[in-house]
């Protein structure tokens, strides 16, 4: 592991970024430097002071400990999600990749019908009318995110299928179950992991847009897109209250970013 | 001409399954129509009027059933009523489309005049200053939440400034500036990185070579051979931002009030009115393929090596 941070330094650095992100994110409760819940309603909307750095909001909660809580709330989500993603797509991908036929056919239509529209205004409509939630706001995104999984997978297996270690392993009468796991996935899982990685920002962004419209987490949940949201109204009176956590968005994103990338360069050197 | 009518067949698939899925979901999804219909703020309506009402939607028939029902009348032009407004779901619909194609038309010309030029420098002088520094803000641009620029740009321009409004509930010139601004320093960022790999990818084909041997001048090269090649991979791309564009770009007019599609598809889903939401995605899905169709026509229609193709 050492060996591979001293061979790679943009990567060491970029994971020194997303594990500092990784920790604010399990320590949030520890790190805040007051309740982010809880308000005081004599100081409402107070512009950042000593005591509150990042100013209050309408309810006189601290918006440096909401936009600390944010990040955990964030994560989570998005961490979820982004696993969810890479586990139905890639089930999907390695059964209709693996047996062809009919059951390929029919998963493969509807991943072409998920890819032929676009996914925001289907996410919306589901987050919508499902009703605003984290778990739904995550549902929405995967019904709408596993088909380019799914897709991408399948494409891999179908490249390893006909390979002589797959052949051999079938001919000796090796159960189809442990081809899959142990030729099969272990093949794709570098590329599932390089495409996951790099949709981490992306997937993160959906959600607080998400929240953002109101679709996503609830109040009082401390979420990033949610707070904008709830800041927007006060852009004249309190504009500390829209700016900071969009730049927590845009940190952490473009962080996620640049790790993605440059892991894509470490896992999969033929690319760069 | 086989090709086409496949991508025809494929399209109606799809739209079959998108219309399908929403269906599901509002029928899934709590609340009882009929009343929705029918009451207002304060009227309580009485149990035998809400029966009558239901017989008379088909909602007490079989799902399947109401599927069928609701797919024929949408083959005559009729996608219901929308319980809010109390108006056909196609008037409504009408009404948003103009805000949106208004937004889409402004944003797209935004997005050429910032990320033509911008693309071609950044081309050309690969890896100096201009290239890492066009490169530079694309990255920005990709991780910024599109929604917190707008958010800024309004308050920047629109507050501190004033040249802008703050809220536009009404169509003018001055109120689309702004969010066809926001969006177009979205698209602009993808776009930028799309204009520099087709141009770096025409520069390293032989004909360039060949250009420069003859003695050529490099902007006769560029402007008379590499642009003309790099045209049709840019109209691909900018027909699939077109799409995007027209689906109604719901964070963006919500943030500036932009009286389009996407904020009437938010209002429509907040009140759940489940007609109004499933005739808003529909829409979507026809407008997309339409024009990933339309892009794909035009493709073998100007690019002459396709052309022969289809003969053969």
């Amino acid at each position: 592991m050492i060996e591979v941070f001293k061979k790679n330094r943009v990567f060491a650095v970029y994971s020194a970024a997303v594990i500092f992100i990784l920790f604010v994110a399990i320590f949030a409760p520890y790190l805040a430097p007051q309740d982010p819940f809880d308000g005081n309603m004599r100081n409402v909307l107070q512009p950042p002071s000593a005591e509150h750095l990042l100013g209050t909001d309408k309810l006189g909660r601290d918006t440096l400990s909401r936009i600390i809580a944010g990040t955990q709330v964030s994560l989570f989500m998005t961490i979820c999600l982004v696993i969810l993603l890479a586990i139905v797509g890639s089930t999907v991908g390695i059964t209709s990749g693996y047996f062809g036929g009919k059951v390929e056919m029919i998963l493969m239509r509807l991943a072409d019908m998920m890819l032929a529209f676009p996914g925001v205004v289907l996410a919306i409509a589901i987050a919508g009318i499902l009703g605003g939630s984290v778990v739904n706001t995550i549902l929405a995104l995967l019904i709408v995110g596993w088909a380019k999984y799914a897709r991408l997978v399948r494409s891999l297996v179908i490249k390893l299928r006909n390979n002589d270690f797959i052949i051999a392993a079938q001919v000796n009468g090796t159960k189809t179950i442990n081809i899959l796991w142990r030729h099969i996935l272990p093949n794709i899982l570098p590329m599932v992991v390089i495409t996951g990685a790099m949709d981490i920002g992306t997937m993160m962004m959906e959600i607080a847009g998400l929240s953002f419209l109101g679709f996503g987490a609830q109040p009082p949940t401390p979420e990033w897109g949610l707070m904008l949201n709830e800041g927007r109204q006060y852009i004249q009176t309190a504009p500390w209250l829209m700016i900071y956590p969009g730049a927590a968005i845009f940190i952490v994103v473009a962080t996620f970013n640049l790790w993605g990338d440059s892991l894509r360069d470490v896992l999969d050197p033929r690319q760069q | 001409m086989n090709r086409l009518a496949n991508r025809l067949l494929q399209m109606l698939v799809t739209l079959v399954g998108v219309s399908f899925l929403t269906f599901c979901l509002t029928y899934l999804a709590p609340g009882d129509p009929a009343a929705m219909l029918l009451e207002s703020a304060d009227t309580i309506v009485s149990e035998e009027i809400l029966q009558k009402t239901r017989e008379e939607l088909g909602l007490d028939k079989p799902f399947l059933v109401q599927y069928g029902n609701w797919a024929a009348g949408l083959l005559q032009g009729d996608m219901g009523m929308s319980y809010s407004a109390k108006k056909p779901v196609v008037e409504k619909l009408s009404e948003g489309f103009v805000g949106t194609i208004l937004l889409a038309f402004v944003t797209v010309i935004f997005v050429l005049i910032i990320s033509i030029p911008l693309g071609i420098w950044s081309a050309v002088r690969q890896n100096e200053w201009p290239d890492y520094l066009v490169r530079f803000f694309s990255f920005i641009g990709v991780s910024m939440p599109n929604f917190w620029l707008g958010l800024i740009l309004l308050y920047i321009f629109g507050l501190k400034l004033g040249w802008f409004p703050i809220a536009s509930s009404t169509i003018t010139a001055k109120g689309v500036i702004l969010p066809a601004v926001t969006l177009a320093i979205y698209q602009s960022t993808k776009y930028v990185r799309q204009v520099r790999t087709v141009i770096l990818d025409e520069l390293h084909q032989d004909y360039v070579i060949g250009a420069r041997a003859r003695g050529l001048s490099e902007s006769a090269i560029l402007f008379k051979h590499v642009l003309p090649n790099a045209v049709l991979p840019l109209i691909t791309l900018l027909g699939m931002s077109i799409g995007w564009l027209l689906g109604g770009v719901a964070v963006i007019e919500i943030v500036f009030s932009w009286p389009g599609m996407g904020n009437m598809a938010v209002r429509a889903i907040m009140m759940r009115d489940y007609p109004l939401i499933e005739g808003f995605v529909l829409w979507i899905a026809v407008v997309y393929m339409m024009i990933n169709f339309l892009v794909d026509v035009s493709y073998s229609y100007l690019d002459p090596k396709l052309r022969k193709g289809e003969q053969r």
